[in-house]
């Protein structure tokens, strides 16, 4: 158990050190189109129902000179991102040596300093009428750059705006979309409910929130107000060459837009995510020859979300029910960590580890320049994979954050942002003591794209 | 340092900024908000718009190209070819009305929706009805014009007729004898030999339409809205209102000329193709008298349309 409690935290300090996602907002567009971030942005980077059909329709506006062929020679579809910050992390227990270097100590630790976002590279538009594009090579702080978006999208084949093929590294189909949060601290930068694993699992495949490698069927009504999305995908949680060969996953989605009234537009959805990951390879030596994964066993997640307007005030909302079959979660005999082999029968007691999970995050958008936001994020596991070994509670989260961000210029060249947020997460039993494991996050940073 | 020390001090420095931005922000926003028309109502099958619910979204859709103050001088406007409109000076395009009166609100909400073909302005679909009709009224506050004029009664269109061979020719005719082509060209490509010194209703130069490049026209795309485009003229632009010298039957003779010139495989293409139908030789042109583009200066808005003045050279 305790080791269990260190691989907790170590990976939640891990995950929180790498929390904040490539964001999109691009400027390129705005240039080329002559429009204010405002008119595609709640407040950037998230993106209003003009700048999701403007996104679903393949980056056009569908004016008759979305193709690049219109655009002044000069112009050159690229976007830089990046935040220079102060932050504060703090947390209340973590393993330290004592006496002898022996790891049987706790203490809380509190870092601050300025500080580096990652780099977004943005290019993006259309190759020709109803061919578009997305390429972002993204770095962590240090430069380590991978390719966090590169795909192709055929647009609106045949004149329907039903008929939209995606294929290369593309983030599914988020309405409420991670890479496009307004939030950017280390705890609160990511929607946990898009990244969740349960205790001891090693399911890491099943993340809503990472990008894909596949192909994507899109369509949408001409207003956008129905949306509809299919995707396949390598169950490699967007990684290269072929890591786990032969296993696929799928993503589903539907929602529908209404007007209520004079409140604004409403909007409604549900997902479906199925897939199967291998749980051992062949070996050569002891080393796993590559492209040889086998034994492939089904996780699932699903759920229902709403984006609701009162005016200026919006409150998205999502649900997430998540399952993952339990060899992904027992250690097997003789082994130090999961995943139990396909062919490894299960001990006894032996389950699904199964969550649910729900955020709200209302956000009340001032004037197009200055924005306030919340967010409250609850995970309960249900079930954990071997009755009566874990706490029933081990891996329950709460999250809460809340902040603003205040855009001094709004123009179509650029964005500039001074935002301003503070965030805290508490596990569940997850501390070496077996208590709750609580880390903070305050952010200050000026946030700018161009 | 209590543990809760720094929260506290966070959400309390927050709280403060937040007041303070939300005070810059709006010190941010320009005069306009002074102006006694933001009263002004639109009305769109039962709702009503108004101007001063439409401010954010103004300001966060339009401002960029139409400026602060209505004026089509946005920061964008440099940019932008065919410049933005100018709302003081309560001239649109698109219209149901006849030449030189109001658009009606239905007019400008469907401007909104629509947008306007090779032209920077996009289709705001994604809007909500009321954010549509309360933006409706936010345009109309700029002008005085709409606080003391009614718009125009919107013209009749008549039921369009069958196409035929014959209705096609008659067409080609009118083309030719309005002297379309001074501006449009002798095949619809927008390159007559007056093409090169239009001017809309502020001095700038403008393009005419090209009919070979898309298969939407400015103010709509069916036949109906092509019908309305040369029966009402686009006001603010060279392309004058054909309401006085065409009969309803012509118009529609030259509606259907017009869709030959068009990308798409249209039935009048067809049977275009069928004819073998040739351009037209513009030094056969019957004679008449030499066209003027009208609104070349910012005119007075008048409540009727103008006596036409022979037929001047449409564009876009």
């Amino acid at each position: 158990m305790v080791s269990l409690r260190r691989n907790l935290l170590r990976s939640a300090i891990f995950l929180l050190a790498l929390s904040v996602p490539p964001a999109h907002a691009i400027p390129a567009f705005a240039r080329k189109y002559g429009l204010r971030c405002s008119a595609c942005h709640v407040a950037w980077p998230v993106l209003n129902d003009f700048g999701w059909r403007f996104k679903d329709n393949g980056y056009q506006l569908m004016n008759d000179r979305d193709a690049p062929i219109w655009q002044h020679p000069s112009y050159w579809p690229v976007t830089f991102r990046i935040t220079p910050n102060w932050h504060l992390e703090k947390t209340n227990k973590v393993s330290v040596d004592v006496g002898g270097g022996v790891n049987n100590g706790q203490v809380g630790t509190t870092q601050h300093g300025f500080d580096l976002s990652g780099l977004d590279i943005l290019t993006g538009g259309t190759l020709e009428k109803n061919i578009s594009f997305l390429l972002t090579p993204s770095s962590d702080n240090t430069g380590a750059f991978h390719f966090e978006s590169a795909w192709v999208r055929l647009d609106n084949l045949f004149h329907s705006p039903w008929l939209n093929f995606r294929f290369g590294k593309f983030e599914l189909d988020n309405f409420i979309s991670e890479k496009r949060t307004l939030t950017l601290s280390a705890v609160g930068g990511i929607y946990q409910l898009y990244h969740f694993v349960p205790p001891n699992d090693v399911n890491t495949f099943g993340q809503i929130g990472d990008n894909q490698l596949g192909l994507e069927w899109q369509g949408h009504s001409f207003n956008d107000r129905t949306r509809l999305s299919a995707a396949l995908f390598s169950s490699n949680d967007g990684n290269v060459n072929l890591q786990n060969a032969n296993a696929y996953s799928g993503f589903l989605h539907i929602s529908e837009a209404f007007d209520l009234g004079g409140l604004g537009q409403q909007r409604v959805g549900a997902y479906y995510f199925i897939g199967q990951a291998p749980t051992y390879s062949l070996t050569s030596a002891g080393v796993p020859i590559p492209g040889s994964s086998l034994g492939n066993k089904s996780f699932n997640r699903e759920g229902f979300w709403g984006d609701f307007f009162i005016y200026k005030f919006e409150v998205p909302v999502y649900f997430q029910h998540g399952s993952d079959n339990p060899h992904f979660a027992i250690t097997p005999p003789g082994a130090t960590s999961p995943p139990t082999p396909a062919n490894v029968p299960l001990p006894p007691g032996a389950r699904a580890p199964t969550w649910n999970g729900v955020f709200i995050e209302p956000r009340f958008v001032v004037n197009p320049q200055l924005v306030l936001f919340h967010r409250t994020e609850i995970v309960r596991m249900s079930q954990q994979a071997l009755h009566g070994f874990f706490p029933s509670n081990l891996g329950d989260l709460n999250v809460y954050t809340l902040g603003y961000r205040w855009y001094p210029i709004m123009t179509s060249r650029v964005g500039f942002a001074f935002h301003n947020e503070y965030s805290r997460i508490m596990q569940r039993s997850a501390a070496p003591d077996s208590t709750d494991l609580t880390s903070s996050s305050i952010f200050v940073g000026f946030d700018f794209a161009f | 340092m209590h543990k809760e020390f720094i929260p506290s001090a966070f959400l309390g420095a927050a709280l403060a900024l937040t007041l303070a931005l939300s005070g810059l922000s709006h010190a941010q926003m320009t005069d306009y908000e002074e102006n006694p028309r933001l009263g002004m109502e639109a009305h769109i099958s039962g709702i009503t718009g108004h101007a001063a619910a439409a401010e954010t979204n103004y300001r966060r859709y339009c401002t960029g190209c139409h400026g602060d103050l209505g004026d089509g001088e946005g920061e964008n406007a440099q940019w932008i070819d065919p410049k933005p409109r100018n709302f003081t000076l309560g001239q649109f395009k698109c219209r149901s009305t006849p030449t030189g009166t109001l658009p009606t609100d239905e007019d400008l909400y469907t401007t909104i929706g629509r947008g306007l073909t090779n032209s920077n302005m996009p289709q705001w679909l994604p809007l909500t009805t009321h954010e549509k009709v309360d933006l409706v009224a936010y345009v109309k506050h700029f002008s005085p014009h709409f606080a003391t004029e009614k718009p125009g009664t919107p013209i009749n269109v008549p039921p369009e007729p069958e196409v035929t061979a014959d209705r096609i020719k008659a067409g080609q005719a009118v083309f030719q004898r309005l002297e379309c082509w001074k501006c449009h060209g002798v095949t619809g490509r927008g390159n007559g030999p007056s093409a090169e010194t239009l001017t809309d209703n502020q001095n700038r130069p403008i393009k005419p339409f090209d009919f070979h490049d898309v298969t939407r026209f400015k103010c709509g795309t069916t036949d109906q809205d092509l019908y309305k485009i040369f029966m009402t003229g686009l006001d603010g632009t060279p392309m004058p209102s054909f309401a006085d010298s065409v009969k309803p039957d012509e118009a529609w003779n030259l509606v259907f000329y017009l869709r030959t010139l068009q990308p798409m495989n249209s039935r009048e293409k067809q049977i275009a193709k069928q004819l073998g139908l040739k351009p037209i030789n513009p030094n056969a042109a019957p004679a008449g008298a030499a066209p003027q583009p009208q609104a070349e200066q910012q005119q007075p808005l008048q409540q009727q349309p103008q006596p036409q003045q022979q037929q001047p050279p449409p564009s876009r």
